[in-house]
């Protein structure tokens, strides 16, 4: 409940959603975990040249916070792709519903968090459900 | 537990066309006729849209029920703005044949790459066998 009335406090700000990437139940490899080993052998120059493709790049959205429900979907207006070029298809979508189970990050401009209350409220829920 | 309308999406025009990405990887365009809290959706006269690079090319079919874990994203199709300036639409034959030759390029990449860090003694662990660590 805690982040629902957290999200529902930053309806009307510009966010930036960023999905997850590895969804497909169908896939053994995980792309995320395999972005992460990547990095690592990433000093190979043999692996660098041609080989190694750009790095896995999420689908972002940048859009208003319309709403949010208690799974933390959200509805985004005036929506825009980062990466335009990889997603052609939401060029004609100005609007969108996000469900929230596939919300990996959800950027929120620095000014209108008061991390040290956010802090404090998420430490007492976190007491509060152990009991 | 019966299905409610979901509280965060209540004005869904019948007559505006929806978009929705699944966890798949695919797109499906046609008229949204229901929506629960599950976000499972009730698609009439769907259509697969298949991307590859700047072709689209898009495929009847039909009515479709969507399971809500496998939602993504859902979007409104706004006809007004301009869309389809950079897309060119080709037939349905020739965006599955791109399609299949985008995937053979991929998994020769991948191939190579995994080849290339075999040769030094290294592997990418994959999902299905990291419990064996």
């Amino acid at each position: 409940m805690l982040f629902y009335s957290f999200f529902k406090s930053l309806v009307g700000k510009d966010v930036v959603v960023e999905l997850k990437n590895d969804l497909s139940p169908g896939d053994t490899r995980s792309a995320h975990a395999t972005g992460l080993w990547e990095n690592v052998f990433s000093y190979l120059e043999d692996v660098d040249k041609g080989i190694q493709e750009h790095s896995e790049s999420y689908l972002s959205i940048c859009g208003t916070l319309h709403s949010v429900d208690q799974y933390l979907n959200i509805k985004l207006t005036d929506i825009s792709v980062t990466d335009p070029e990889k997603y052609p298809h939401m060029l004609s979508v100005k609007n969108c519903f996000i469900r929230g189970s596939v919300v990996r990050y959800v950027q929120l401009p620095a000014d209108e968090v008061d991390t040290q209350l956010l802090q404090d409220a998420a430490r007492k829920e976190a007491l509060q459900q152990k009991q | 537990r019966t299905a409610a309308p979901l509280s965060c999406s209540s004005k869904h025009s019948t007559k505006e066309k929806h978009l929705v990405l699944l966890r798949d990887g695919r797109t499906l365009i046609g008229f949204l006729r229901s929506i629960d809290q599950f976000a499972n959706l009730v698609f009439h006269q769907t259509v697969e849209r298949i991307h590859v690079g700047k072709k689209f090319g898009d495929i009847p079919r039909g009515i479709f029920i969507v399971r809500g874990e496998n939602v993504v994203l859902l979007g409104e199709i706004d006809m007004d703005k301009p869309c389809d300036t950079v897309l060119q639409q080709v037939s349905i034959e020739e965006i599955l044949e791109e399609q299949r030759l985008q995937q053979q390029a991929k998994q020769e990449t991948e191939k190579a790459k995994v080849t290339a860090l075999k040769d030094r003694g290294l592997s990418i662990p994959k999902a299905d066998n990291l419990d064996e660590y």
